[in-house]
């Protein structure tokens, strides 16, 4: 019950509730069980993990961070957004160029600062905006800064001439496809339809090591509890009773006193940022980054994972995004071209069946038993 | 001379730390206080050199056939609608037609609409909670705490609005009646001075009726209270003193026998249609 929780400070709120609980408990216990089975076991043995398996749950923790930004969006505000691909792909580019600089001369052109593709284009020197990048902090800095940015811009303009519903999804989507069109271009400096690739080292350990997977599957584990703690304090928050007042009854909600476009304009940065942290884990451990990431259908993507896992609980988010992205890399190792029919027919089986998402059957067994202490805590409230 | 003596006052030292509500004037007696006010749209006049006084804690019921200029009346309280001419004040210090929505909705004049709309997703108390008065900027609602005395004022206004055994159940599950006193509820978590509400029986049952009609009975005296109502049989139940409106103006106010009495009354409105009294 938030009215007993919500005399506590806003960020350690999450801690008292039994959802957070196990959610955390079974993500630590996840990351120590695959850790364990990867260093401890025996290469030989049926139990262990390889390094390759390792890369792909770290692949899928980065997507289920960013199922959960968008599940802050959509699920709590109301804001169905078909172009959250974008802010990942902008994160994962802000990481990519640090990783680029990182390769240094040792490109197959061998130049000290420039890379492969800007000689390639017989550039003369490093556009403006790719200075700084050769530092750790500044990238970092820029992986929730630039999404951050975009989000605020795009945001406030959306916001304060009203646009929601279908028409700001619609926007969203040109937005994205907007930006892909213009990555694609060799000009922008983004390495064009190539995008970037070919990586060696991140903060000095090399990239093709096991040990470094395991550490960048460890830190989108990290990465995944803590976004979704951060969601969870804002959606705990009497913001976030704001925010589902302003879901269900934007004008009510303005008449009582919010100034409901800054709480969206708010929310939607905050969602921006994850979604670039999630690209920014999600390039190393892919090796490339280029504009399909870009691409509508992958945002799309996103909102059937989240919507497959049920919407406004965030960890719904988590379970959907892990097991669409699970189902797709076994079907596409068995039967490549019937994945697209096998993604509409979970989706559609899941709205039939399942209108609230995977996370909806676990919702209506938790309410089953909580509605029986009701009373009780009425009585002693 | 009422400088000094506003520096000698001791009990708000800092005006600007006391709530918005609290600086209204009514050490002479009216809270709102409407003269000569016109509205004319495109000629035709909805509202016709009105006139009307509330006093501080009235319950006053304002009647009057279809187009007889009520729903103007509460816009143009409210800041919505800008009469042609005419004078609107809130105490005696503060000139509504020189101030927005927003500002008259924070000097505390609360405006409960026919249909009722709450939170469905959130329950009765943090409907209550929301509509508080309180910081709505950003960072301080999403660092906000419950304090004993939020909790306080919030169990206060549940027993005021009789939904205390509710209090936990999600607003989407309340009935028609109870919707209509949460909102009258959260209008209250705002202080308000002057509530204006406008029909809040239609649509209720027997009981709910009854029980509206006490709610706000009660409210009176500690808020002024002004009801647009169509129901006769309710308004008579809760009013001690009534208004009737006719194209636009005062056609006679008073008591509800007074009012039924008056001849002109009983020819433009109430004589109309006999059974409407009954």
């Amino acid at each position: 019950m938030s009215q007993a929780t919500s005399s506590r400070f806003w960020l350690i709120r999450p801690f008292g509730e039994r959802a957070t609980q196990v959610f955390l408990g079974v993500l630590l216990a996840a990351l120590v069980i695959v850790t364990v089975l990867h260093v401890a076991v025996p290469q030989g043995s049926p139990l262990h993990v390889n390094a390759y398996t390792v890369n792909l749950f770290g692949k899928y923790l980065s997507y289920a961070l960013l199922a959960v930004a968008v599940d802050l969006v959509w699920g709590y505000l109301g804001i169905l957004s078909l172009g959250h691909g974008a802010f990942f792909a902008i994160g994962g580019y802000a990481m990519g160029m640090y990783l680029m600089r990182q390769i240094g001369d040792r490109g197959t052109y061998g130049h000290p600062v420039l890379p492969d593709f800007m000689v390639f284009l017989n550039w003369e020197s490093l556009p403006w905006y790719w200075q700084g990048f050769d530092m750790a902090w500044f990238a970092f800095a820029m992986v929730l800064l630039a999404p951050g940015l975009l989000a605020l811009v795009f945001g406030f303009l959306a916001f304060r001439s009203r646009v929601t519903g279908v028409y700001l999804s619609i926007i969203t989507q040109a937005l994205t496809f907007a930006l892909m069109l213009a990555f694609f271009r060799n000009e922008m400096g983004f390495g064009g339809n190539n995008g970037l690739t070919d990586f060696r080292e991140i903060l000095g350990f090399n990239l093709r090591s096991s040990d470094t997977r395991l550490g960048l599957f460890l830190a989108s584990g990290v990465a995944l509890a803590l976004g979704y703690l951060l969601c969870r304090a804002v959606v705990t928050s009497k913001l976030g009773r704001v925010c589902v007042a302003t879901r269900d009854a934007e004008a009510r909600t303005r008449f009582i006193g919010y100034r409901v476009e800054r709480f969206q304009l708010f929310v939607f940065v905050v969602s921006a940022m994850l979604a670039g942290v999630a690209g920014a884990l999600y390039v190393p451990q892919v090796g490339i980054i280029n504009p399909s990431e870009f691409s509508p259908l992958f945002s799309i993507e996103i909102v059937l994972w989240v919507a497959l896992g049920g919407r406004a609980t965030l960890y719904g988010a988590v379970i959907g995004a892990i097991l669409v992205n699970y189902a797709k890399t076994v079907f596409t190792g068995v039967m490549p071209d019937a994945w697209l029919f096998a993604l509409g027919g979970l989706f559609v089986l899941v709205t039939v069946l399942l209108p609230k998402g995977v996370a909806g059957l676990l919702h209506t067994r938790r309410r089953a038993s909580m509605s029986d202490k009701t009373p009780h805590k009425e009585a002693t409230a | 001379m009422s400088l000094l003596q506003s520096l000698q006052a001791r009990d708000r030292v800092f005006d600007f730390m006391a709530p918005a509500a609290s600086r209204v004037d009514v050490r002479h007696g009216p809270i709102l206080y409407m003269e000569d006010v016109t509205v004319s749209f495109d000629g035709f006049k909805a509202i016709n050199k009105l006139n009307l006084t509330i006093d501080d804690g009235e319950l006053r019921c304002i009647i009057g056939p279809n187009g007889a200029g009520k729903t103007t009346m509460m816009d143009i309280i409210t800041g919505k609608t800008r009469p042609t001419e005419g004078s609107v004040w809130f105490g005696s210090r503060h000139n509504l037609l020189q101030m927005n929505e927003p500002e008259i909705a924070s000097l505390g004049i609360g405006r409960k609409f026919q249909k009722p709309t709450v939170f469905e997703a959130l329950s009765v108390f943090e409907n209550l909670e929301l509509a508080m008065a309180a910081d709505k900027r950003i960072f301080p609602t999403l660092t906000a705490r419950m304090t004993g005395e939020i909790k306080d004022r919030i169990e206060e206004v549940l027993e005021t609005i009789g939904l205390t055994g509710l209090r936990f159940q999600l607003a989407g599950i309340l009935s028609h009646g109870q919707k209509q006193w949460l909102e009258i509820g959260m209008l209250l978590m705002q202080r308000p001075r002057l509530l204006l509400v406008d029909e809040p029986v239609a649509g209720m049952t027997e009981q709910e009726m009854e029980r509206t009609g006490e709610l706000l009975t009660s409210l009176a005296g500690k808020q002024s209270v002004v009801v647009v109502e169509h129901d006769m049989g309710f308004v008579r139940s809760i009013a001690r003193k009534v208004t009737v409106l006719h194209q636009g103006s005062v056609l006679a106010e008073g008591s509800m026998n007074e009012v039924s009495n008056d001849p002109n009354v009983v020819e433009v409105y109430l004589g109309a249609d006999d059974e409407e009294i009954a």
